[in-house]
């Protein structure tokens, strides 16, 4: 181990893994706010639903992040008069932000496609079930389908989270310092390739740390789920 | 319009052939990368399934990192790391000048992650199917490769064909951050007609059309392959 | 650090028994160049290369009556590249600092640069001391000594790294940075242009006296050598002048 330059970029790592857990945490869950909409405009009777969120989930799932982010970082700063004007340069200024804004809109893409295949795997007997019973639109939704269709997403919704902070890494590229950004500074100054073992432990710890407590969490939904099933 | 229609043309005043020319080079890549990747996937996974302790743990080990790891610093990893490694190798035997071409590396880092998701693909495949089929093909009096070739791979092959082909979707979309490695594709090209022009929006938005067309048709091919793979199977 | 220099001493002791094996005797020599550096290196309409370094790199070829081929490289792998023997030397505007000549050796400079702010034209910064920029978003390449310069002296301002200056000077010109930290040459051509209409030159040099060399890897001393002879000559001759004049209206030397 390099001593010098671990006390040089020892430090700012950490604050890189800080930036990492970011840029996953907030895009992922204002990917998961959107997901929703967007599941239920898949299904929705209405065509002109249908159609946009078909060719918006098309068009995420379909390309290639970097690129998505390309075009949302250098894009925008092509059209800064008209961002300025609507008040919004300040925010596309900020490659950070361009980062929560391009991985927000990417995950929400493969979210609504989890969250449709398991609402899907309900069974219509359930949405019957609490018609019958006189129960109504948001309520079934949020009361009877949702709870359930959680449990069925939880699994690829966790693999959704380790592709993001996987993904993530891509920030480095347009100046975001997170745990690959400093990994680059450090092996651009060193041309010691230890810094970028560095930055693959922490990306792992990250990675299984997530899937430790995934699976815990799964486990306890489903001893829920098992009791009931006991029960019945 | 007109203007931004000649930017995309062919010809020297448009960057249509640049464009093309990284859109093959992608393709050409991915393409590349699909032998390698599922051999070492399927390596792997046999690893995983086999009895012995001393296959099972490095094959879990190298599915655990490669999935773990970000594919753009495997990449990395891999590029300065066999560079370095190679040249010292090499320098044993008084070849001094050694060069991993960026596409080698390329092929090899997205190999490399294509294995550690398909040998899951394959692991799940292999425990799909049932003990029985092993002991007929054993009363049947198969040695242990002709059973594996008659009659476990082609059901294998069968029941790992989605999964295959949802890595495939994934490996093209990758394939773009070799462009940080001085690779030609579709991403860079983008990206030098970017500086000539300063059309970010206009070049960048090709480009992800470009990367939707290749999956569009990927997702049309996987679909008749899967046809074929079927063919046979009783429908339900 | 003992493990790297161990390392290095290891790849030493290899590269070594390599050259007695191989024993080089510099007929052909590989020269690394970026090519995305102009006026130093770039490509010109017809794909070709053209610039100061390339120039300087087959004046000195000539003189050392060697053959001489060009590869590109991207800035950021221009180092571990040649230490991985993809060229032999790198002939690319690379300054001569502590921290590379850890792991490479350099010939003696062929140019003197001076590395000066640019700003947008109605920028409020009046001072460019790092006490002047605090708070501020500065750009840089990446892997240069402007980027170093900024990293160790500009610790309170927001400092961002780009892969290739054309980067930098793209979000300059978006308005994303504040000020750019760049050689003064490639500025002042950026500046001439039309994508440059937006900026101006802040303030004074901030570093006058980086040197400009030629990069080699520790072991060829011979190549070093026959080089640094080559350097001497072309000046002495006129030839460095005759590169310098296409180029810059003052002497770079």
């Amino acid at each position: 181990m390099n001593a010098e330059l671990f006390e040089r970029y020892g430090l700012r790592m950490l604050d890189g893994l800080v930036v990492t857990v970011e840029l996953v945490v907030i895009s992922v869950t204002l990917g998961a706010l959107l997901a929703l909409p967007i599941a239920l405009a898949r299904t929705s009777p209405s065509r002109l639903l249908r159609g946009v969120s078909f060719a918006y989930v098309g068009f995420f799932r379909g390309t290639p992040m970097l690129a998505q982010l390309f075009l949302v970082y250098y894009g925008s700063g092509q059209f800064r008069g008209a961002l300025e004007s609507v008040g919004l340069w300040w925010l596309f200024r900020d490659a950070f932000f361009c980062c929560i804004f391009t991985f927000t809109l990417n995950t929400a893409a493969y979210q609504s496609e989890i969250l449709r295949g398991a609402m899907a795997s309900v069974p219509r007997g359930q949405s019957e079930a609490a018609w019958a019973l006189g129960l109504r639109g948001a309520v079934v939704l949020f009361r009877v389908i949702l709870p359930q269709a959680l449990i069925v997403a939880l699994r690829p919704l966790g693999n959704e989270v380790i592709l993001m902070i996987k993904g993530s890494a891509v920030a480095s590229i347009v100046t975001v310092y997170d745990i690959m950004g400093v990994a680059d500074l450090a092996f651009a100054r060193s041309f010691n390739l230890s810094v970028y073992l560095w930055a693959a432990v922490l990306y792992l710890v990250l990675v299984e740390t997530l899937s430790r407590v995934w699976a815990v969490f799964e486990r306890r939904l489903g001893a829920h789920l098992a009791v009931s099933a006991a029960r019945s | 319009m007109g203007e931004t229609l000649g930017l995309l043309g062919f010809g020297p005043d448009g960057w249509g052939d640049e464009l093309a020319a990284g859109a093959w080079l992608t393709l050409r890549l991915a393409l590349a990368t699909l032998p390698f990747g599922l051999t070492i996937g399927f390596l792997a996974a046999l690893g995983r399934n086999s009895g012995s302790r001393w296959l099972r743990v490095p094959g879990s080990i190298f599915t655990t990192l490669f999935r773990g790891l970000p594919e753009l610093l495997t990449l990395l990893i891999v590029y300065y790391g066999g560079q370095m490694l190679l040249s010292r190798v090499f320098g044993l035997f008084g070849e001094g000048q050694v060069e991993v071409s960026a596409f080698v590396a390329g092929m090899v880092a997205l190999g490399l992650v294509f294995a550690a998701y398909a040998s899951e693909v394959f692991l799940g495949a292999f425990r799909a199917i049932s003990r029985g089929q092993y002991e007929a093909a054993r009363a049947l009096g198969l040695g242990r490769f002709s059973t594996m070739r008659l009659v476990i791979f082609p059901q294998l092959i069968r029941l790992a064909l989605p999964g295959l082909a949802n890595l495939w979707l994934v490996l093209l979309k990758d394939t773009s951050l070799v462009s940080v490695i001085a690779l030609n594709d579709l991403l860079r090209q983008t990206s030098v007609a970017v500086r000539g022009t300063k059309e970010p929006f206009l070049f960048y938005l090709v480009a992800c059309l470009i990367y939707l067309f290749l999956s569009a048709v990927s997702s049309v091919g996987v679909e008749g392959i899967e046809r074929w793979a079927n063919r046979g199977m009783r429908r339900s | 650090m003992r493990i790297v220099k161990a390392m290095v001493g290891a790849a030493l002791v290899l590269a070594a028994s390599a050259g007695f094996a191989g024993a080089k005797d510099w007929t052909t020599v590989r020269i690394g160049i970026e090519a995305a550096y102009p006026p130093f290196n770039g490509y010109n309409a017809n794909n070709e290369l053209v610039g100061f370094d390339y120039d300087i790199g087959l004046a000195l070829c000539a003189k050392m009556g060697v053959e001489c081929s060009f590869v590109a490289q991207d800035w950021d792998g221009m180092i571990p590249a040649l230490l991985a023997g993809k060229y032999d030397a790198i002939v690319s505007s690379m300054s001569i600092t502590d921290e590379r000549k850890e792991v490479v050796d350099f010939t003696d400079k062929y140019y003197t640069n001076a590395l000066t702010f640019v700003a947008p034209k109605d920028t409020g910064i009046t001072d460019v001391s790092p006490a002047g920029m605090a708070g501020k978003i500065l750009g840089a390449q990446g892997s240069t000594v402007s980027a170093q310069y900024l990293e160790e002296q500009y610790g309170d301002a927001d400092v961002k790294l780009y892969p290739t200056q054309d980067d930098a000077y793209l979000d300059l010109a978006a308005g994303r940075l504040d000020a750019v930290l760049a050689d003064v040459g490639p500025s002042n051509l950026w500046l001439a242009g039309a994508d440059g209409a937006c900026c101006a030159f802040l303030g004074e040099a901030v570093v006058k006296d980086d040197l400009v060399g030629i990069a080699i890897r520790k072991e060829d001393g011979d190549l070093k050598a026959m080089f640094n002879k080559a350097i001497t000559d072309i000046v002495a001759d006129g030839t460095y002048k005759t590169i310098n004049d296409k180029y810059f209206p003052f002497s770079i030397y």
